[in-house]
């Protein structure tokens, strides 16, 4: 057993590593592989701030991936046909500027998640998955008859969008854009967890009547960590559009949520670096058990299984020397 | 004086169960009122009520001149109703000094001031709450509350379940912020003893009904028999 905190190094450290080593045993696949990691570690950090801080069981946060993917693929896919996105009542281009595509993507999927969330936000429970679900299925099948984005097909997007002062379509610093940008939200995922925000939220989680006997507001904590939570998802999903250079509904299914969910869960609900170890475990059961057999994620469904039944504090919680169970930090 | 908070006539139920039939009661700015009545008498109901966690279903509750019937729980809060709820209430996992920060609101009592009032905490200040002893965690709890800078601050059975010398602790710090405070305090508590030094007034609830009102000293031991089973 060793302390949560070197764990967490560790962890993170060992992605970058990772990547130096295949980078000079000249491992493109690799690279995509540790890229893939870190995007969905970053999708896992947004989902644990409602999760694990919040205590909301979102079961449609693929609807914020999925947005994410969708604002990289529509603005990318004008850019390169040199069609305008709208032309009136005032003029909007389509860009391949990375920075503008990821804002544009936080900021739709903020939104999305203040909408969706202000509704949701009135149940509890089984009711607030089951609502979270149902707004899930109504985007999924938005995108499916959306024909101008690909629809059922998917939107493929030809070239990889650009970072200034960057080769974006070498695997290598394409990598280190989603570690850099993982890197800053777990950063902020920390301080949140520790700012009176997230200490509210946190309170919240442990007691609703106590908090509102504090003068707090539940509903109003739940629904900004759900808005920030989604913005972070989406951000995910307008690099992992990038990455495959592709979006199409599936990053908005019910199953992605379910992805999602299970990196939290696999890491460690509520632990910081929760995410990162279940992305880096899903990744790697799904490459090496991938090879046997397709139907992989019985094994996963079982490892899963596992960590519910007798570690609850996920991967993290196994490995390491309990500080703060249940606690982001 | 004028009255801080002043429930006329309040009824309330739970679902088909009426648990008030008839509360009355005045604090003055600054005053300490203790709430008196045998065990289902409607203590914790009335302060329910005044803290919005229960919908009263007749009567009037007004603090600091206003009807508090159209606020949500969390905004009578944040008018300056603060509760030390019954049972030692904290945020288990949160450290001491998070407890203290997560509902902190700004006024004359930071985290300084709570810690100088219970020095224990400063001692416990990174132990997360749940591994503090019962009396540590009702003193946080109690600084919890002081930290959202009430002007009301309600103690329902904060000394219950507790050894002799914390109790004396607890009565001890109450009696500091009576003398240090312009903050009114509502008590509810068992010991009558401990309760006379501090309150200047009494209110006794007998099955969902204020029954008696006036100041403390006044409490004969035949009153206390009759109403209070003492």
């Amino acid at each position: 057993m060793i302390g949560a905190r070197s764990l967490d190094a560790i962890l993170f450290l060992a992605l970058p590593l990772v990547v130096l080593y295949a980078m000079a045993a000249d491992q493109p696949f690799t690279i995509t592989l540790a890229t893939k990691v870190a995007i969905f570690a970053l999708a896992g950090t947004g989902l644990n701030i409602a999760l694990g801080l919040g205590g909301l069981v979102s079961l449609g946060h693929a609807i914020f991936f999925g947005i994410g993917g969708y604002a990289m693929g529509i603005l990318a896919s004008h850019a390169q046909s040199y069609t305008p996105l709208l032309e009136s009542p005032f003029l909007i281009e389509g860009t391949k500027s990375m920075p503008l595509i990821w804002l544009t993507a936080m900021s739709a999927g903020a939104l999305a998640a203040l909408l969706i969330g202000a509704l949701s936000l009135r149940t509890s429970g089984v009711y607030f998955i089951m609502i979270t679900l149902a707004f899930g299925q109504m985007f999924y099948y938005f995108a499916i008859s959306w024909p101008a984005y690909g629809g059922e097909d998917g939107l493929p997007i030809y070239l990889r969008n650009s970072f200034p002062g960057l080769d974006t379509l070498d695997p290598a610093q394409f990598f280190a854009l989603a570690f850099a940008l993982l890197a800053l939200a777990l950063l902020f995922a920390a301080r949140l967890a520790h700012a009176p925000f997230g200490l509210a939220l946190s309170a919240a989680r442990q007691s609703e009547s106590r908090a509102i006997a504090a003068g707090l507001s539940p509903y109003r904590l739940r629904l900004a960590a759900f808005t920030l939570s989604g913005a972070i998802t989406a951000l995910a999903g307008a690099l992992y559009a990038d990455l495959n250079r592709f979006v199409s509904p599936a990053m908005l299914s019910w199953q992605t949520s379910g992805e999602i969910m299970i990196f939290v869960i696999l890491g460690g609900v509520g632990r910081l670096f929760g995410p990162l170890a279940g992305a880096a475990l899903y990744i790697l059961m799904e490459q090496s058990l991938g090879q046997f057999t397709e139907f992989w994620q019985i094994p996963l469904g079982l490892v899963l299984l596992a960590v519910v039944l007798f570690a609850r504090g996920g991967l993290i919680g196994l490995l390491a020397r309990s500080e703060r169970e249940g606690e982001n930090g | 004086m004028s009255a801080l908070l002043k429930l006329e006539n309040v009824t309330a139920a739970y679902g088909r169960a009426e648990a008030l039939f008839g509360v009355s009661l005045e604090i003055g700015a600054g005053e300490t009122l203790a709430l008196l009545g045998r065990n289902g008498m409607g203590k914790s109901t009335t302060i329910r009520v005044i803290c919005r966690l229960l919908r009263e279903s007749g009567g009037r509750v007004r603090f600091a001149g206003r009807d508090l019937a159209p606020l949500p729980p969390h905004r009578a809060a944040r008018l300056g109703i603060g509760l030390v709820p019954e049972g030692r209430r904290v945020f288990a996992t949160l450290t001491v000094r998070e407890n203290l920060i997560a509902a902190a609101r700004p006024g004359p009592w930071d985290q300084a001031r709570v810690e100088a009032l219970f020095p224990r905490l400063a001692e416990r200040r990174d132990q997360r709450a749940a591994t503090l002893s019962g009396g540590e965690q009702q003193m946080l709890a109690i600084g919890r509350a002081l930290m959202t800078n009430p002007r009301l601050l309600i103690l329902d059975e904060a000394t219950e379940g507790l050894a002799p010398v914390v109790r004396a602790e607890i009565w001890a710090a109450l009696s500091a912020l009576r003398g240090e405070s312009e903050m009114a305090l509502l008590v509810v508590d068992k010991s009558l003893r401990e309760l006379g030094r501090i309150a200047s007034r009494a209110v006794i609830l007998e099955k969902g009904r204020s029954v008696w009102s006036g100041p403390i000293g006044e409490i004969t031991p035949a009153l206390a028999h009759r109403h209070l089973g003492l």
